[in-house]
């Protein structure tokens, strides 16, 4: 094909490409305005039905629990995929971290450094324990908790404690925390259908007082678990390229 | 574009005007931030400016009323992401040097 025949092609497609989008841009609602009536509607009666007062939550974890379940799986499919494509092959070795750039010798984390990064790993874990406990009553909830959980793993290995990081998060307890939480959240599904329910139906009791963090049954009960499941999804990936940055790949050195 | 027109009264409410301009400078932000990671072209510094995008990203969820996908977006775009592609790097640096 020609240059001047790809431009063609080019201008063409983008002509209509352009058409569509903007016909498409004018059909939408004006910036700000909701027109669909399902936010109103679960506005109104998620708080009762459920008692949960973080309604993202609510939404997420009751209304279309369904769709969180695949979402998660979703990620555990992901992490799994990582630990298979990273999987040590035979004839490869691991050796001691050191430092590959060329201009410096070795390397060395400033105390500086290290004290930054660990002073921020016990908050840390506390704000994602916190996150990942709390959906039913604020706006977080077990992706966001378990993500900044992970986040604390990551802390450790910046502020140079790799073989803490090692000992703290083998991909092999990681990977069964991982499946063992991701698993959870479906057997809670399959609880209810054992009681006759429909899959996922909130079989727990829902508490008291809505806004209580021991309110709203299943909801809180599956952010943990997805919580959980991020955590440890996020430590088998890291765990998983750290390790592959000290591979000596097969037939080398 | 029209912007949203009824005020929700919260303990925290914010005037519109005032909502709006906050709105229009993040996203002005963001696009600057998202041009400039493509635009810098030493894959090390790109991680940075990532990082950097990966915040301001996590702030337009914040402005645009979804504080739960900011803390997400917080730790996979800040932190994460960023040190998963500096992770990769390493491992191609290594490659390379191992070649010569």
């Amino acid at each position: 094909m020609s240059s001047r025949q790809r431009l063609w092609l080019f201008a063409t497609a983008i002509a209509g490409f352009s058409a569509f989008y903007l016909w498409g841009l004018a059909g939408l609602p004006g910036f700000g305005l909701y027109p669909g009536p399902y936010g109103d509607v679960i506005n109104r009666i998620a708080v009762g039905q459920t008692n949960a007062t973080g309604v993202v939550s609510a939404v997420n974890f009751a209304y279309r629990g369904f769709d969180t379940l695949g979402e998660e799986f979703i990620l555990f499919v992901a992490a799994t995929g990582v630990s298979l494509v990273l999987r040590h092959l035979r004839g490869e070795r691991e050796r001691a971290p050191r430092d590959d750039a060329i201009d410096r010798d070795d390397s060395v984390t400033t105390e500086a450094i290290t004290i930054a990064a660990l002073i921020f790993v016990g908050p840390t874990v506390a704000l994602g324990w916190f996150l990942a406990s709390h959906a039913q009553t604020s706006p977080s909830g077990g992706f966001q908790g378990g993500a900044v959980l992970g986040s604390a793993f990551m802390l450790i290995y910046l502020g140079g404690q790799f073989l803490i990081f090692k000992r703290i998060s083998p991909v092999a307890v990681a990977d069964a925390v991982e499946a063992a939480a991701a698993g959870s959240f479906a057997a809670v599904g399959v609880a209810a259908l054992a009681l006759g329910l429909p899959y996922l139906a909130n079989i727990l009791p829902l508490g008291g007082t809505p806004g209580a963090v021991s309110s709203s049954g299943t909801i809180a009960l599956i952010s943990f678990f997805v919580g959980i499941e991020v955590a440890a999804a996020f430590a088998v990936v890291v765990s998983e390229m750290l390790e592959q940055t000290l591979l000596v790949p097969a037939g080398r050195r | 574009m029209t912007f949203a027109t009824a005020a929700v009264v919260t303990p925290y409410t914010v005037p519109l005007w005032l909502m709006d301009v906050l709105q229009v400078t993040v996203l002005v932000l963001v696009a600057a931030a998202a041009t400039a990671v493509v635009l810098v072209r030493d894959p090390v510094r790109q991680v940075i400016v990532l990082s950097g995008y990966g915040l301001l990203l996590a702030v337009l969820f914040l402005v645009f009323q979804a504080p739960d996908v900011t803390l997400s977006e917080l730790s996979v775009g800040a932190i994460v992401l960023p040190i998963l592609v500096l992770l990769a790097l390493a491992k191609v640096r290594r490659r390379e040097e191992g070649d010569k």
